[in-house]
C-alpha cells in the first residue's frame, strides 16, 4: 500500500500523490506522485498507460469507487471529493475502436453486400442466373425506367453512400470509442439484414409490389423526402456545435422545411430515417425489410425517448408540444 | 433448449438470493406471496408429471404411448413458466430477462414445435431421456425457489441443486438434440412450416433449416451455461473466492 507520508512541496505548491488499484484484488496496479492538482482525469490516464503500454486511454475506466460510474477525462483531480492522495479503480473497457472506425464498416458492409446481390455473384442463385438481372417489365418512375430491383438497389445504395458521407464529413462524436464487441455486434446486425434483404429482393422469383408502378412511384418519392429530411436535419445538429463547445443545445427549426419537423419530435432525424425504411418496404414489398423496419424502429425510439427525457431535464423551457420520435403519439 | 438439465436462472446465486429474499420480504408481501404461490404450484404440477411417468411405465412396461399420456400435463405447465419472464421484467425476480426468456422459449419451442407438432417421433427414446432431465431438475429448481422465498432452504436441496445439473444438463441436451435429428426426415419430407417463393412477401423460410441451425446453436450455448453454473456451484457450495472475468 502506498506510504501516506506528507505530499512533496515544492515553493508551496502541493502535489497530489494518485494510486491506482484493482477493484477486485484491492491491490495496487500503479502509484503516481507529484501529480499537478489540476490535472484532468485524461492526463492521469496517459500516465497510468506509461506504465501499462497496453492499457491505452480510452480502454481505461477510473472510478472512485470500485462499484460506482467512471469518472469523465475532463474532471479536474482537485475538484473530486479526494485528500492529496486520491485512490482510483481501474477497470478495464476492453479493446476500443474509434467512433468513426465502426460507423464507416457498419455502412460500407452493407452497400458493397446488396450490389453482391444485385449483380447476382454466382454461387448465391442458381447458376443459370449468375450475372444475370431481373427480367421484369420496366417502372416507369418520374422520366426513368428501371426495373423495381433496379429501383431499389439504387434507392438501398444512396442511403448507405449517404451515411458514409455524413460519418466522413457531417458527424461529431460526443465519445471517442467504442468497445471492440460492439462492432462486432453491430456489423453482424447490419451486415447480416442486408444480406437477407438483398436475397429476395433481386432473387429471380421476386414477385413486385401488388399495386404495381402507383405503389412503387409513391413510395419512391416518400424515400426521397425522407433522406432528403434527414440529411437536413443532420446538418442543422451539426451547426448546432460548430463552434466547439460540448455543451448540449436545444436543436430549433430553421428555414430548411424539412427542419420544421423540429416543433413536433425531439429527434427528426430518427423520425425520417423511419419513414424511409417504411417507404423502402412498401417500394419492394419484401417481408424481410419489413422486418428490418420494425427493429430499426424499436431501437431509434428507444435512443429518440433516451434523447427526449434528457433534453427535458436538462432545459426547464423545453417545447412542451414535442414528443420523442412519432408527432403527437411516441 | 441447452436448459433442459440447468437449474434455469443462471444468475441467481444461493447465498445473494438468501439475502435478497429477506429484504424482499419486508418490502413487497404480494410480491413475494405470489412467488411462493406460483413455485409451489410448479412444484406440485412437475411432480404430478414425475408420478405419471412411472406409473405409466411400471404399469406398461415400455416408454411407447409415455409422452402421449403426459403431453397434456406437460404443455401446461412448460407453456406457464413463461410468466417467469414477466417475474424478471417487473422487477420481482432478480434475473436477466433475456437469460430467463432464452431458456423458456426454448422449452416452449422443443415441447410445442418439436415433440406437438411432428408426432412421428413422440415415441422415442430420446423424448423420455429429456423428460426425465427436465422433470428432475425442475422438481429441484422450484422447490429450491420454494424453500429460499419460505427462508427455511434444507441443504440437500441446495446440494440437490449444484449438484444434479452436472449429469441432469448433459443427459437433457443429448435428449433434445437426438429428438430434433430424428424429426429431421419427417419435417423434410411434410415440408411444415417452411415458405417457399415466390409469393407476394417476398421471404421464404425452411423449418428444415431453421432446426439445423438450432442444433448448431447448442454448440456455443451448451459449453457458456453450464461452466456458468459450475462456477455459481463453486461459489455457493464451497465458497470459493471466485475472481470472475470482466464481462
Amino acid at each position: 500500500m502506498a506510504e501516506l507520508g506528507e505530499p512533496a512541496k515544492i515553493k508551496n505548491y502541493v502535489f497530489f500523490e494518485v494510486e491506482i488499484l484493482d477493484p477486485k484484488t484491492k491491490g495496487q496496479l500503479c502509484f503516481l506522485d507529484k501529480v499537478d492538482p489540476h490535472s484532468t482525469i485524461g492526463e492521469i490516464k496517459c500516465l497510468f498507460h506509461k506504465a501499462y503500454p497496453h492499457w491505452y486511454p480510452s480502454r481505461q475506466a477510473l472510478k472512485l469507487d470500485p462499484k460506482g460510474k467512471a469518472l469523465k477525462d475532463d474532471e479536474i483531480l482537485q475538484n473530486l471529493p479526494v485528500g492529496t492522495t486520491a485512490t482510483l479503480y481501474f477497470k478495464d473497457l476492453g479493446p476500443q475502436v474509434g467512433w468513426t472506425m465502426v460507423f464507416l464498416s457498419e455502412y460500407a458492409g452493407p452497400l458493397f453486400i446488396y450490389l453482391v446481390f444485385y449483380f447476382r455473384l454466382p454461387y448465391i442463385y442458381h447458376h443459370k442466373h449468375a450475372f444475370t438481372s431481373s427480367p421484369y417489365p420496366a417502372v416507369t418512375t418520374a422520366l426513368l425506367l428501371f426495373s423495381p430491383s433496379s429501383l431499389a438497389c439504387v434507392c438501398h445504395s444512396i442511403h448507405y453512400i449517404k451515411r458514409l458521407v455524413e460519418t466522413i464529413f457531417v458527424h461529431r462524436f460526443s465519445h471517442g470509442t467504442m468497445p471492440l464487441r460492439n462492432i462486432v455486434r453491430n456489423c453482424l446486425y447490419y451486415w447480416g439484414f442486408a444480406a437477407w434483404l438483398a436475397y429476395y429482393i433481386n432473387h429471380p422469383l421476386y414477385t413486385p409490389p401488388y399495386y404495381g408502378n402507383k405503389q412503387v412511384n409513391y413510395a419512391l418519392a416518400m424515400f426521397a423526402i425522407c433522406q432528403a429530411g434527414n440529411f437536413s436535419i443532420h446538418l442543422a445538429l451539426n451547426n448546432l456545435r460548430s463552434d466547439g463547445s460540448k455543451a448540449r443545445k436545444i436543436p430549433y427549426p430553421t428555414k430548411n422545411p424539412f427542419t420544421w419537423l423540429f416543433f413536433l419530435v425531439s429527434c427528426p432525424n430518427y423520425t425520417y430515417e423511419a419513414g424511409a425504411w417504411f417507404s423502402f418496404t412498401i417500394m419492394t414489398q419484401c417481408l424481410p425489410v419489413g422486418l428490418f423496419t420494425l427493429i430499426s424502429f424499436i431501437q431509434m425510439t428507444i435512443w429518440a425517448k433516451g434523447k427526449h427525457y434528457t433534453y427535458i431535464r436538462e432545459f426547464k423551457e423545453y417545447p412542451s408540444l414535442r414528443m420523442a420520435i412519432i408527432p403527437f403519439l411516441l | 433448449h441447452p436448459v433442459s438439465g440447468a437449474m434455469a436462472s443462471s444468475e441467481e446465486d444461493g447465498s445473494v438470493e438468501e439475502k435478497e429474499n429477506n429484504k424482499k420480504k419486508t418490502k413487497r408481501p404480494f410480491v413475494t406471496a405470489w412467488l411462493t404461490i406460483y413455485n409451489i404450484a410448479m412444484t406440485a404440477g412437475w411432480m404430478v408429471l414425475a408420478v405419471a411417468m412411472v406409473r405409466f411405465y411400471v404399469q406398461k412396461g415400455t416408454h411407447k404411448g409415455l409422452y402421449k399420456s403426459i403431453s397434456r400435463t406437460l404443455k401446461f405447465f412448460q407453456t406457464f413458466a413463461l410468466l417467469e419472464i414477466f417475474h424478471c421484467a417487473f422487477g420481482m425476480v432478480r434475473t436477466s430477462v433475456i437469460v430467463t426468456g432464452v431458456q423458456v422459449c426454448s422449452r416452449v419451442f422443443m415441447v410445442w414445435l418439436v415433440t406437438h407438432s411432428i408426432k412421428q417421433i413422440q415415441n422415442e427414446e430420446s423424448v423420455v431421456l429429456f423428460l426425465v432431465a427436465w422433470t428432475v431438475t425442475e422438481i429441484t429448481r422450484y422447490s429450491f425457489y420454494t424453500f429460499s422465498l419460505l427462508n427455511h432452504l434444507p441443504y440437500f436441496i441446495k446440494w440437490a441443486r449444484y449438484n444434479l445439473f452436472i449429469v441432469l444438463y448433459p443427459v437433457g441436451v443429448a435428449g433434445e438434440l437426438l429428438t430434433i435429428y430424428a424429426a429431421l426426415p419427417y419435417v423434410r419430407k411434410s415440408g411444415m412450416f417452411s415458405v417457399r417463393l415466390p409469393n407476394k412477401y417476398n421471404v421464404s423460410f425452411d423449418y428444415y433449416i431453421c432446426l439445423i441451425i438450432v442444433m448448431l446453436s447448442y454448440i456455443p450455448l451448451f459449453p457458456q451455461l453450464f461452466f456458468h453454473m459450475l462456477r455459481q456451484r463453486r461459489k455457493v457450495l464451497h465458497g470459493e473466492v471466485m475472481v470472475e472475468k470482466e464481462d
